[in-house]
């Protein structure tokens, strides 16, 4: 379909602000010498070329999308309509407090209610994302080993089966990365763990249940071998829509957390973002956080910065429409939904675990948490076909493909995290699409090479894409 | 209680039975009891009438201001209709990063046409699907331009002070210098050599217009950014854009900036958008996502998520920065505001917002608030106050009016397009009767 830009007929226009009324200002050398060429369309442009683009789009609410690790719960629509409210969108982030209690109430009340599921002492809704809040994680063990004087812990340790940004995450903070190996269980190692750590650990960083959808049974053993090392744990709270209400990473022995609202909250992914990573810690960590938090009481909240905060790591107070959302989902579900959704999410995955483990070859066991991974490097073997083409396939079932290709030490993984919020005939439905690509891969593994059939485009072409990077349209190439 | 679970209790029932299983509480027996918790506190869970009820009245505790002249980093710019339709459809809204294109061909081509629309801005080459605010970005281009032998960047006093946290915070932990060049309004080319003399220097930083509205002299400061051997980073409000000459234009090797005023409501700090973009010699180096153009199998025009190796879920630790999740409905609501808009409609916005911002310099000056900005300003400007600052600001605030933000000097104004010269003239009469 056509871009913005050649849709663009010079001289349309929508009439939007009235013209100036008052001397217009000259800007001089400082002006533009020509102006950015933006397409010129009528409004009916403008919305039908977007509702195209929505055409070729997929969000939960198309359909299933069981994008391992990323927690694609169904978004309700009321936390929409009230992150909406003008009582929200039109307040001043630095309009004085007084003004704005409302907005102070709500980051007091998520803050307080996030804790609590966490098993946390503070927390800041300050990080835009999960990837923001390990960094802010992790700028909170840096701040409290430096204000120790323990200036030789300069390693975090991360296991092989973590998420990419971990690794990332803690580079960014300026520590090394140490990784330790999975055991054959698909948990930590601890013989591997207890020889990594030592004087220059600075702490772990550790996704419970990991990237495989287990729970580490040796949870507490884990965390009691960094401690004592002198370390501090992180728990990543990617998967906490696995044991929201059932156990707490306070509980666990972790000392900080990050959540991701867009997973665990509901609160929808857009795309990619806007989502929300806030960072809850215990007491001793408490005085570290990023600035400012609130303190008080309802009608008389004030922004405080803790005595040691480490600084800032965003303006203003966060992603806030975001937080607003997840504010009404969990008044929601209350005392008793929390732990309902999480049940249903290890439901649901085991019983998706346990209809596709004929067929599929599952490298850990027939029990898991909210999310498992088969391997399909059999049916590889056999047919020829690979993750991806089994992926690539199910995209002409109206389904999005599970997570592929990860975590790294499964080859052919496919990551499946269905949620609590789809019905057991979606999950059957499921079953019956996995069933039939996998009859399909028996009878002509190589035709499923060029899968999908029925899309809008079909594969593109992605070493080209970043041998030859296009990254903007070419306005004089036409 | 409120649930979103479809599943009936004797359809969860089945599930249990086919998984073998005896309870719910089977499904949790690998955790460890002591790490178990029997009940949370917190309040029952309440229906959607309450839940909506309870929020709404959370919200009526904010005070709406008829009239708002504070900026400070967040603007209050007119939201064309069409962009909150387009941007709150549920396909939008409810997708994730598009990881498979071929059902995600939406979503990547809005980015697309996002990155053309920040490279037109800022005549730069390349653009990002986005990064969190203007200060992460800021803070992002700091590292991004880091060098084996050299390292450090020089912040112009002018930048939004919540940048200048930001950016410490992220530097500190790496173990990069910062330090602060001027002390004025303005940053003249010379304060910024002296402060960059004896320093192998990577990188230094402008805003313009700044903090203060001033519009500083960025050809200057690139000429002596590059004589020191250092590349600089440019934070414009990409409004200002419309009328101003742009940061490829002026020097700037990096481009960043709050994208707010592109279509994002207030919304007291967030979501707003980070935009942040360059030329084609760093363009491996820039940090998030980026989409760029390919074919399909058979030809046709597709669009992908690409140079993947720089990101962390290919290279881990050794990747040019830890994001993953960005602000992308964010850069869709910045892509709608600047197709609805078009290249007039900004030119007017920024024409607007400043001719109305200088008017209220000029009528605001008759009453004895001096302008305190030495050269020139676009839509903010600082003054003098002839009267105790708080009680002119809660005076305002009776008359449903957000005065300005209280500065160091006085106090920091800002005008844009909705402030017109009617809400400016109730301005003045009511800053009169405190007089």
């Amino acid at each position: 379909m056509q871009l913005l830009f050649e849709r663009s007929k010079p001289g349309r226009k929508l009439s939007l602000i009235p013209a100036c009324d008052v001397p217009a200002v000259d800007f001089g050398d400082a002006a533009r010498d020509a102006a950015p060429r933006l397409p010129q369309l009528a409004e009916v442009d403008l919305g039908r070329h977007y509702t195209e683009l929505c055409k070729q789009t997929h969000g939960v609410n198309d359909g299933f999308y069981p994008l391992g690790s990323c927690t694609m719960k169904y978004n309700p629509r009321v936390n929409e309509e009230l992150s909406a409210l003008p009582g929200f969108t039109g307040v001043h982030p630095l309009q004085p407090t007084a003004t704005a209690q409302g907005c102070l109430e709500v980051i007091a009340k998520t803050s307080e209610m996030l804790n609590e599921i966490c098993g946390m002492d503070a927390m800041t809704l300050q990080p835009a994302a999960g990837a923001h809040g390990e960094f802010t994680g992790l700028q909170l063990i840096r701040a409290y080993h430096l204000d120790r004087g323990d200036t030789a812990r300069n390693k975090i340790i991360v296991p092989d089966s973590a998420h990419g940004t971990n690794p990332a995450s803690a580079v960014m903070v300026g520590f090394e990365v140490v990784a330790v190996p999975s055991n054959e269980q698909g948990g930590v190692d601890l013989e591997a763990l207890k020889e990594a750590v030592g004087e220059d650990t600075a702490g772990l960083m550790l996704t419970n249940p990991n990237t495989l959808g287990l729970f580490d049974p040796n949870i507490l053993e884990i965390t009691k071998i960094i401690h004592e090392a002198g370390g501090l744990c992180y728990y990543d709270g990617a998967n906490l829509n696995a044991v929201m209400g059932h156990a707490r990473p306070g509980d666990m022995g972790f000392d900080c957390v990050h959540v991701n609202l867009h997973k665990t909250f509901s609160t929808p992914h857009g795309g990619g973002g806007p989502g929300s990573g806030p960072v809850g810690c215990k007491e001793f960590l408490a005085p570290y956080l990023p600035g400012p938090l609130v303190a008080g009481n309802e009608g008389s909240y004030e922004f405080f910065t803790p005595e040691k905060s480490m600084g800032r790591v965003r303006s203003f107070y966060g992603n806030f429409l975001v937080v607003v959302r997840a504010l009404a989902y969990i008044l929601t579900l209350g005392k008793e939904g929390i732990p309902e959704a999480s049940a249903n999410a290890v439901l649901n995955a085991n019983y998706l675990l346990k209809r596709l483990c004929d067929l599929y070859s599952v490298p850990f066991g027939e029990q898991c948490m909210h999310e498992f991974v088969i391997d399909v490097e059999p049916l590889k073997h056999d047919t020829g076909a690979s993750a991806m083409d089994v992926a690539k396939r199910m995209l002409d079932f109206g389904v999005h493909p599970p997570t592929m290709y990860f975590p790294l030490i499964v080859h052919e993984a496919l990551m499946i995290e269905p949620t609590e919020t789809e019905a057991p005939e979606t999950l059957d439905e499921f079953v019956d699409i996995m069933r039939s690509i996998y009859d399909e891969a028996q009878a002509d593994g190589e035709k499923l090479h060029h899968a999908p059939f029925t899309r809008f485009i079909g594969r593109p072409d992605e070493v080209n894409a970043a041998r030859k990077p296009i990254l903007r349209y070419d306005f004089d190439g036409e | 209680m409120g649930s979103y679970i479809p599943a009936t209790q004797d359809e969860r029932a089945d599930l249990l039975k086919a998984c073998g299983l005896d309870s719910v509480d089977d499904l949790f027996a690998i955790v460890p009891p002591e790490a178990r918790v029997s009940e949370l506190n917190l309040e029952p869970g309440l229906s959607e009438l309450e839940v909506s009820e309870k929020v709404r009245a959370i919200a009526d505790k904010n005070v709406l201001f008829k009239s708002i002249f504070r900026g400070a980093g967040a603007y209050n710019h007119y939201i064309p209709s069409i962009v909150k339709t387009i941007t709150t459809k549920e396909e939008f809204v409810t997708a994730y990063t598009p990881y498979q294109a071929e059902i995600s061909q939406g979503v990547l081509q809005s980015i697309f046409e996002y990155q053309t629309q920040i490279c037109e801005l800022t005549g730069m080459d390349v653009s990002n699907a986005s990064v969190y605010d203007g200060a992460t970005a800021a803070a992002e281009a700091v590292i991004m331009l880091e060098e084996r032998k050299k390292s450090g960047v020089v912040v112009c006093a002018g930048v939004h002070p919540q940048v200048k946290e930001v950016v410490e915070t992220y530097a500190a932990s790496r173990g990069i210098e910062v330090s602060y060049a001027g002390s004025g309004f303005t940053t003249s080319p010379e304060e910024l050599a002296t402060a960059l003399e004896g320093k192998a220097a990577a990188s230094v930083l402008v805003q313009s217009p700044n903090f203060f509205g001033s519009i500083e002299d960025v050809a200057g400061l690139a000429e002596a950014t590059h004589t020191a051997g250092a590349k600089l980073i440019m934070s414009a409000n990409p409004i200002s854009l419309g009328a101003l000459k742009t940061p490829a234009d002026l020097g700037a090797d990096v481009a960043v900036g709050e994208g707010q005023p592109l279509g994002m409501p207030l919304a007291f700090g967030g979501p707003y958008l980070g935009y942040m973009a360059t030329t084609t010699k760093n363009m491996r180096k820039l940090p998030g996502r980026i989409v760029g153009q390919t074919t399909d199998d058979e030809g046709r025009r597709a669009f992908v998520l690409t140079l993947q190796a720089r990101e962390q879920h290919i290279r881990r630790e050794k990747a040019s920065s830890n994001i993953c999740s960005n602000q992308a409905l964010c850069a869709m609501t910045a892509s709608v505001y600047l197709a609805a808009v078009g290249p007039d409609g900004l030119a007017q916005v920024a024409q607007n917002s400043a001719a109305h911002a200088h008017y209220l310099a000029e009528e605001l000056a008759k009453l004895g608030f001096e302008t305190k900005n030495d050269g020139a300003f676009f839509n903010e400007f600082v003054t003098s106050c002839p009267v105790d600052v708080e009680v002119l600001l809660s005076s305002l605030a009776e008359s449903g009016i957000l005065g300005g933000l209280p500065v160091e000097d006085g106090i920091l104004w800002c005008c844009t397009e909705v402030n017109t010269k009617a809400q400016i003239d109730s301005l003045l009469s009511a800053i009169k009767e405190v007089l």
